[in-house]
């Protein structure tokens, strides 16, 4: 019954987006930028915009929210300054995402002047995808039998060097998985980058981290309410929103493959 | 000098939070001979050999009183790093515990955390460890596989060729056979006996039989306290302390 109502759910999404999406869809869609108020062209610098920007949250999630796992798992005793911090984490975790774009457009804007970039994208999505990297690395270093850090240490290994090679590369895959699900997450993500990185148009491709960028999400959300010609925007919105959908969808892919291959490896 | 002494514990008190685990212990392990811990389980016996490696720092909450000495080297010292020690004393865990890595470099990584980076020598070593775990001709032709892909009986004699490779001076045995069946305990305690020429050996085990037949000392605890101690032979024969004859003929624990 629960099968039957979420795989309906998930078939309608695919059906409705697609069905619509697929009459925009071609390869000059994909390849080329959008000209004529947006009514013509594709939307790659769109699609290059979105990955910049993630791909730029991931780099500054990752070692920290790392490190942060790290930290909390392997190190800090158990006492009350460590209840506060994972008590903070599973805060952070469930801040609504527009707080977080206009804390981004506040402190990476303004306060940094960074202006409306990918760089202050990148920072917000960023801090978005934080708790998620860290509660899932600490999910999976937990996970990292006792066992095996004793037989480390029982070596005459350091602390530090069984944590680097024997914890981390255990580890790895529960890490990876939970990147991946977090790159999912935040590249479908409107609201921080409204304020932060998301332009309407730009000229071409984004020339550096400093400047404004078209992105998927927002694309959709600005075909939908500007522009001179809602007919032909609503079609390229659906285009946009059926590539957003794949891409996540194929993220998520490849995170399941990823599982699944280290289940059975160590099966 | 036939019974030279290579550890000692000198009136060792151990806590868990507010529970006494071990009571005034006072035992001297001898340089090449095998001494066997028996006892019940929860009798101390584990928390004891770890002791040796300082593995029981590891666990928090754990206060240590009295003294441990590695030939004249108060181990358990502020001034002494448990990384020195644990490069002295090895040991082999109750359930084996293979690195998720392959057999190669379940062995190379003990040679590499101690600075050693020349690869003819750890290639000649892993080697060299191995045929003397009496592992060699089964994992020669496999060394890329993951450790994880053998049995267990061969995953325990792989963590043994990975302790020996580090080349320490005592090895302390957890219970080492706990998990296997008669066939790989059988060669774990001819290891055991081929060993003792290069090292000092601790054994913990739940198996009577097994301490009668490897070691060459036995001490028995009971409820934290070390009842007995001395040759194997006499502990087995004649034991002086009614609990110990008691229990190794089998009338409780």
């Amino acid at each position: 019954m629960c099968m039957g109502v979420t795989l309906l759910c998930l078939g309608s999404i695919i059906y409705f987006i697609t069905s619509r999406g697929f009459r925009v869809l071609s390869w000059g869609f994909l390849t080329q930028a959008p000209y004529a108020a947006m009514t013509k062209g594709g939307i790659a610098p769109v699609i290059v915009g979105t990955l910049y920007i993630t791909l730029g949250a991931i780099i500054i999630a990752l070692p920290l929210g790392l490190a942060c796992a790290v930290y909390l798992c392997e190190y800090s005793p158990k006492s009350f300054v460590v209840n506060i911090i994972r008590i903070s984490i599973n805060n952070l975790a469930g801040v609504p995402s527009v707080v977080f774009g206009l804390f981004g457009l506040a402190v990476f804007v303004k306060f940094f002047g960074f202006g409306v970039s990918i760089l202050s994208g990148s920072l917000t999505l960023g801090i978005l995808a934080l708790p998620m990297i860290i509660s899932s690395a600490q999910e999976a270093l937990l996970a990292v039998p006792q066992s095996i850090r004793e037989a480390s240490l029982s070596l005459g290994a350091t602390k530090w060097e069984t944590i680097r090679s024997i914890v981390l590369p255990t580890a790895l895959p529960g890490i990876l998985t939970g990147v991946i699900l977090s790159i999912g997450r935040i590249a479908g993500e409107t609201a921080p980058i409204l304020f932060t990185a998301a332009a309407f148009y730009t000229r071409g491709y984004p020339k550096s981290i400093f400047s404004e960028v078209m992105a998927l999400p927002y694309h959709i959300y600005a075909l939908m309410t500007e522009g001179a010609h809602p007919e032909q925007q609503r079609m390229i919105a659906y285009g946009c929103s059926m590539v957003l959908l794949f891409m996540v969808l194929m993220i998520s892919g490849i995170a399941i493959f990823l599982r699944q291959r280290q289940r059975s490896l160590h099966g | 000098m036939d019974n030279q002494v290579k550890m000692r514990a000198e009136n060792v008190d151990f806590f868990y939070g507010k529970t006494q685990a071990l009571k005034n212990v006072n035992l001297d392990v001898y340089a090449h001979k095998v001494t066997a811990m028996i006892g019940p389980s929860g009798c101390g016996k584990s928390t004891f050999i770890r002791l040796f490696n300082r593995m029981n720092e590891l666990v928090p909450h754990t206060v240590l009183s009295g003294r441990i000495f590695l030939d004249d080297l108060e181990i358990n010292s502020r001034l002494v790093d448990a990384v020195d020690i644990r490069r002295r004393v090895g040991m082999v865990f109750q359930k084996p515990n293979p690195f998720p890595k392959s057999i190669f470099e379940n062995i190379s990584y003990g040679l590499k955390v101690n600075g050693i980076k020349d690869r003819d020598f750890i290639e000649q070593k892993v080697e060299d460890s191995l045929k003397k775990a009496a592992i060699w001709g089964e994992v020669k032709d496999r060394l890329k596989d993951s450790a994880l892909r053998l049995s267990g009986g061969q995953q325990q004699r792989l963590c043994i060729a990975r302790c020996l490779a580090v080349e320490t001076e005592v090895i302390l045995f957890d219970e080492p056979c706990a998990s296997l069946d008669p066939i790989s305990t059988a060669k774990i305690e001819e290891l055991i006996l081929e060993l003792k020429k290069d090292y000092s050996i601790v054994i913990v085990t739940h198996n009577m039989q097994q301490a009668a037949r490897v070691s060459d000392y036995t001490g028995f605890f009971l409820l934290g306290e070390l009842v007995e101690f001395g040759k194997t032979q006499e502990i087995f024969t004649a034991p002086r302390d009614k609990k110990t004859e008691a229990y190794i003929t089998g009338r409780f624990g």
